[in-house]
């Protein structure tokens, strides 16, 4: 079965500012965008589950014209706080590439 | 029709742009340059410490360039977010670079200084009429707060800017603005759509961050008009495509539909990207909703204390499968030695020791689905942070030590369970900064928060 990682152009993690994470995962072309979207591997719950945050924390898009699709949750921890390890949120969607996506039902 | 040209000379000044693309920029005769010069991105310490992001040299040679260009054309050089926190000291410091440079090639121009930073007595009187609002997630506000930040700053929106351009500035530096103001100001100011213009704004700001694969930091242009923009890179090897200008809106940004603004929010819910040809994009069907109030961001950093920091690696199986409990054990008991040593004055709140574990979730902390996974040696990252450095560089000597030797059950005799990489095995970081406020204020006018201050050169 393939990865997320194997099927994205790009997959990231960023600061929106020093509250908000922000995670894209974005695609080269239509089909395997809507492949993956269809596929359901990533969705508000299972990235609610993946992360252990509340389901009603996660913000989720699915942008068609950019073929992405897009989630936003509260920092764990303010940006550069004692307790914070990644000062531009750069690495949080590790989790997300080894994702791996079945056919759609 | 209405066509308002911008050029952004790339994503954050001092980060560079080729030459030849901004003369080619220049050529296209923009009725503005802009350029952002700063973030939250970085941290809190920026702000906090009054402290720019890149060298007077890096930032001297973008702003020569900018000036040059728009001294040439006759047209507004607008510089957002100076010194990178855009408190005073960073507006202060790109002025200096501004001054030097115009004194070097005998340029004479109107400028203008827009000061964001805020005034404590006028924050106390807003949040107690109740008129500073938190965003979600914000930490805890109250007068406090406001008092103990070392600086903060409201991020202006296009409303200034403008002032400043029709008192005749033809060079507007400002502290803390939102991104997009710095571009959307003269485009509105002329009449250009509004939604065209602040979407155009957002996708500027970073540059040829919203080129197709981005080479480098480098200069874009676009073309505002009544009810769509066009927008290309100037260096003919690299392209904008549909996608790219569309994903542009995802990128630091938590909702790409709806990105709030202190005037209103620009809604690109029914944008329409195509390509003109293979590098530039046409998008139409952009909004901006002006909004019935005002709403300025505000940031503000404190100085959270003083740092030492412990790198330690740890290999020994025995003390990996016990580690949270080795660690928990050994810090309680370095709290009755940390009395020991100081007698009494540094009160167990006056010290944090914090362990971070690399090889488990030393990145992700809370967020780490892996976290009950350990590989066969770990890092240890450990921070002492104290009222000022001499006390937390003596905690930190003191713990090293005691962490060195801590035992485990397993073993009878003096254990070493640490391997430091360095000796001494303590660094001092120096001052560390947190972020204090994810706050809006309510003003009464858009401009009330912003002292501008004209300069002729």
């Amino acid at each position: 079965m393939p990865i997320l990682g194997d099927l994205a152009k790009l997959i990231r993690s960023k600061n929106a500012g020093p509250f908000t994470l922000t995670f894209d995962v974005m695609f080269d072309d239509e089909a395997t965008y809507r492949h993956v979207v269809a596929s359901r591997v990533l969705t508000r719950a299972r990235f609610a589950a993946i992360y252990g945050v509340p389901e009603e924390k996660v913000m989720f898009f699915e942008h068609d014209a950019a073929r992405a699709i897009k989630i936003s949750i509260p920092r764990p921890y303010v940006q550069c706080d004692l307790d914070d390890g990644d000062a531009y949120g750069g690495q949080q969607h590790a989790p997300l590439v080894e994702l791996e996506v079945p056919d759609p039902a | 029709m209405t066509e308002v040209r911008v050029l952004a000379a790339t994503g954050m000044l001092g980060s560079g742009f080729l030459e030849s693309s901004f003369a080619r920029g220049v050529a296209l005769q923009p009725q503005v340059i802009a350029c952002d010069a700063g973030s939250t991105d970085g941290g809190p310490a920026y702000l906090g410490a009054g402290m720019p992001f890149f060298s007077p040299e890096a930032v001297g040679r973008d702003l020569r360039l900018m000036l040059r260009g728009a001294l040439q054309l006759g047209v507004p050089m607008v510089i957002g977010s100076c010194g990178f926190g855009g408190g005073d000291a960073g507006l202060e410091g790109v002025r200096d670079i501004v001054l030097d440079i115009a004194r070097e090639e005998g340029m004479r121009f109107r400028a203008a200084l827009i000061h964001s930073e805020q005034d404590k007595g006028y924050l106390k009187r807003r949040l107690a009429e109740g008129r500073i609002l938190p965003l979600d997630p914000a930490p805890d506000l109250d007068e406090g707060v406001i008092e103990r930040s070392a600086h903060i700053v409201g991020a202006m929106g296009h409303e200034p800017i403008a002032a400043a351009i029709e008192a005749g500035a033809q060079v507007v530096l400002c502290g803390r603005a939102t991104d997009t103001s710095l571009f959307a100001a003269v485009p509105v100011m002329r009449g250009a759509g509004e939604g065209p213009a602040w979407h155009a704004a957002k996708t500027l700001e970073c540059g040829t961050a919203a080129t197709a694969f981005r080479k480098r930091p480098d200069s874009i242009f676009a073309w505002v008009r009544d009810d769509h923009f066009d927008i290309a890179p100037l260096d003919p090897d690299s392209r904008c495509t549909p996608q790219s200008i569309a994903a542009h809106t995802l990128y630091e940004n938590a909702d790409p539909f709806l990105i709030t603004e202190p005037s209103g929010t620009i809604d690109t819910t029914r944008a329409r990207y195509e390509a003109l040809d293979d590098r530039t994009v046409r998008v139409t069907g952009s909004a901006f909703n002006k909004a019935n109030r005002t709403t300025i961001k505000l940031e503000g950093a404190e100085l959270a204390g003083y740092q030492s920091v412990i790198v330690a690696g740890v290999r020994e199986p025995f003390i990996l499968r016990q580690l949270d409990s080795w660690l928990a054990a050994m810090q309680s008991r370095f709290a009755d030695r940390v009395q020991e040593v100081f007698r009494g004055r540094v009160a167990p709140g006056d010290y944090a020791i914090r362990v971070r574990i690399y090889g488990r979730d030393g990145v992700m902390g809370k967020l780490e689905p892996r976290a009950a996974e350990l590989g066969h040696e770990v890092c240890l990252l450990i921070t002492v942070t104290a009222a000022d450095q001499k006390t937390a560089k003596a905690i930190a000597k003191s713990f090293a030590h005691f962490a060195l030797h801590f035992p485990i059950p397993e073993w009878g005799g003096l254990i070493s369970g640490l391997a430091f990489p360095f000796t001494p095995s303590e660094m001092d970081k120096g001052p560390v900064y947190r972020f204090t406020l994810n706050h809006i204020v309510v003003p009464d006018d858009p401009q009330e928060m912003f002292r501008t201050e004209l300069l002729e050169v």
